[in-house]
């Protein structure tokens, strides 16, 4: 193992904002913005993984393809090691880009399907100088077994393999460049149960055997926590709550988490489910976000204040007091919602 | 009393150029009034096909081979096109995943629910319209007389889903089948979705079959389960029953794989090795024995249908032992 080392967090993201044009008229003139992500800050400790929940549109997929360079965000920074990635020339993030690698949902689109498998895992490899010729065949070999493949799958197409098995050569290609940290969006949503299991089991082995930093983006709760220490619950391009994997989950403070965790169903029929629970209303849009808290329309305990005043993501108090360390939550009344026990507690 | 729908060895096939594809092979099951039987299964497993085979909807390639279902003492799978319009949308009706592509985008939702109305009820226009904003009140549409005029791609993926399930309504079918009716959704709204579909249920008693391979959603909504695997119902219980004693290998399996938000950190997910095998209708014995933990020589002989009680059937010649 490593020394432990004591200079700052291995990612950092400062007030991230990405904005989208929306094109319109004749002349294609920008006449608005989709805001998808709006100032979000977190960090990513070494060996750490951070998971990022959300529903569709609240913009957690977007903050993977900043991280990993395949956009350039509207604003803020992205500190990598303590390098400002954003500023970055091409010549220098080339240098970077093997150390973050990125695992896609769709492992049916993100394999090139002209190439077989050997050349799919090699070129990069051989480009980027983390191997040659000479000891290709081994490092392919030691790859393979690492996902749990076998050798000769190297002369076929992605065609012919499965979901779970192309996810696992899409894994091997991410991990063929020794990364540190690694982006998983939705590594398993597109997946068969059954075969969700072997994805997850193998990212959680991997990030033991590897030491890897992750950001696992999903919207499955059950996996998410399956393979985060921390998790961050996004709401309309915000973060609104971030904390320890089980705090956020077994004791969500903010009424969305709460209410996202009640939604989603509880494999056991013997769970009472709590009909009153169940959120109104529809995920706002982030063209034109409501005013103060964005969950504000959607909120059974919104307030006047709520309506106008936005809520920052900051150390909860009364969460510290009951043993719930650095938990952060963006919200006007997280104190007492704790204090009430309006918090939930599952 | 008789079953409202009673499928039996309910065999369906697909041809191609390089043969036949059997995809549901001999499925039998039956649904009460007001009952909801979930069908539950991964991808590929025939679960869509049966719903599709049952209301005629197979399409080209597709064809029934053996079998019948009963629906009110009527074999379905007889009937003609025309008597299975005077059926389909009036007494047994469907929803499907994707809202999008089952609502005709050239048309507002107004009009297609009213020309639902009218082919089934004997309503003038006027009646018709109002019923038909009833039925959108009551699937908790905002505002239903304004969505009337609204075109599908102007709406949300779980207001379209919402209108959708108002015009497989419109005329109180007996029987809805749900297939996948909120994969395509985000949470808080399955839940709304699913919470709309129990209270309807619980007014009008119709009978529910819904198609799902989210477990969670089989608790929540199932009174019995029916677990198909690659083509085959392998496993048939109360939904109680089931998940405090899953019989069979593969169910005992898919239960366990689920990852919940209570896990202890350390918690190591069950898998199930291997894939589901290609070609898996020309497996003489049981379909599962490749990933089964507990296979034995006698696996590959046919399987037969275990009777654990009224209830309960297994396709698996060790439920008993295991």
């Amino acid at each position: 193992m490593t020394m432990e080392k004591d200079h700052g967090p291995l990612l950092k993201v400062e007030d991230m904002k990405k904005y989208y044009p929306i094109k319109g008229g004749i002349l294609g003139r920008a006449i608005g913005q989709v805001k998808a992500v709006d100032g979000v800050s977190f960090e990513i400790k070494e060996g750490e993984t951070l998971g990022l929940v959300g529903e569709s549109g609240c913009g957690k997929s977007t903050i993977g393809r900043q991280i990993v360079g395949l956009e350039k965000p509207t604003a803020g920074k992205i500190y990598y090691d303590d390098l400002d990635l954003t500023g970055m020339s091409a010549r220098d993030m080339n240098k970077i880009r093997t150390d973050i690698q990125i695992v896609f949902q769709d492992p049916y689109s993100s394999l090139n399907p002209r190439k077989h498998i050997y050349e799919i895992l090699a070129q990069p490899m051989l480009y980027h100088g983390k191997s040659d010729k000479s000891s290709l065949d081994k490092d392919l070999e030691r790859l393979l077994d690492m996902v749990g493949l076998s050798r000769n799958v190297l002369g076929r197409y992605p065609h012919e393999f499965s979901g779970g098995q192309r996810q696992r050569i899409v894994i091997a290609k991410a991990l063929s460049l020794n990364p540190k940290l690694l982006v998983c969006d939705e590594p398993v949503s597109a997946l068969d149960v059954s075969i969700q299991a072997q994805i997850l089991n193998l990212l959680k082995s991997l990030q033991k055997e590897l030491d890897l930093t992750c950001l696992f983006v999903g919207h499955g709760l059950g996996a998410v926590n399956y393979v985060s220490d921390r998790i961050a619950v996004m709401y309309l391009g915000k973060i609104v709550e971030l904390g320890e994997a089980k705090d956020v989950l077994l004791h969500p403070v903010h009424p969305y988490t709460n209410a996202l965790i009640q939604a989603a169903p509880v494999p056991d029929p013997k769970v009472e489910e709590k009909e009153h629970q169940i959120l109104q209303g529809e995920i706002g849009s982030s063209v034109n976000p409501p005013s103060g808290c964005r969950f504000h329309p959607r909120c059974p305990f919104a307030t006047e204040k709520c309506k106008l005043e936005e809520p920052t993501l900051k150390i909860c108090e009364s969460a510290e007091h009951i043993g719930m360390k650095g938990h952060q939550v963006a919200c006007h009344y997280a104190d007492k919602m704790i204090m009430n026990g309006k918090a939930g507690s599952v | 009393m008789s079953h409202l729908l009673e499928v039996k060895d309910l065999t369906t096939a697909f041809s191609a150029d390089y043969g036949e594809t059997v995809s549901v092979d001999h499925i039998s099951f039956h649904v009460d009034k007001g009952e909801t039987v979930c069908i539950v299964g991964e991808s590929g497993c025939g679960k869509s096909v049966t719903s599709l085979s049952i209301m005629g909807l197979l399409g080209r390639g597709g064809a029934v081979k053996d079998g019948s279902a009963l629906f009110d003492g009527r074999n379905l799978l007889e009937l003609n096109e025309k008597e299975l319009d005077a059926l389909r949308g009036n007494r047994i009706s469907m929803i499907f995943q994707d809202p999008l592509t089952s609502l005709n985008p050239v048309f507002t939702v107004g009009n297609q629910i009213i020309e639902s109305i009218r082919t089934h009820m004997d309503l003038s226009k006027e009646e018709a319209r109002e019923r038909a904003i009833q039925v959108l009140a009551k699937v908790g549409m905002p505002d239903p007389a304004r969505t009337m005029k609204k075109y599908p791609h102007t709406m949300s993926g779980g207001m379209r889903q919402r209108a959708m399930i108002a015009m497989a309504l419109s005329c109180d079918p007996d029987l809805l089948i749900a297939d996948e009716p909120t994969t395509a959704l985000d949470v808080t709204i399955q839940a709304q979705i699913m919470a709309l579909l129990k209270k309807l249920r619980e007014e009008s008693g119709m009978s529910m079959i819904l198609i799902t391979h989210d477990i969670g959603l089989v608790a929540r909504m199932a009174d019995r389960v029916l677990v198909m695997y690659a083509g085959q119902l392998i496993e048939e219980a109360p939904v109680k029953e089931l998940f405090a004693e899953p019989r069979h290998p593969y169910t005992k399996a898919l239960l366990a794989t689920v990852p919940s938000i209570y896990d202890d950190k350390d918690r190591v997910l069950e898998s199930i090795p291997g894939i589901v095998p290609e070609h898996y209708d020309k497996i003489k014995g049981c379909r599962f024995a490749d990933r089964c933990p507990y296979r034995r020589p006698e696996c590959d002989d046919p399987q037969k249908d275990i009777v654990i009680n009224d209830h309960h059937k297994v396709k698996c010649w060790r439920a008993e032992s295991i």
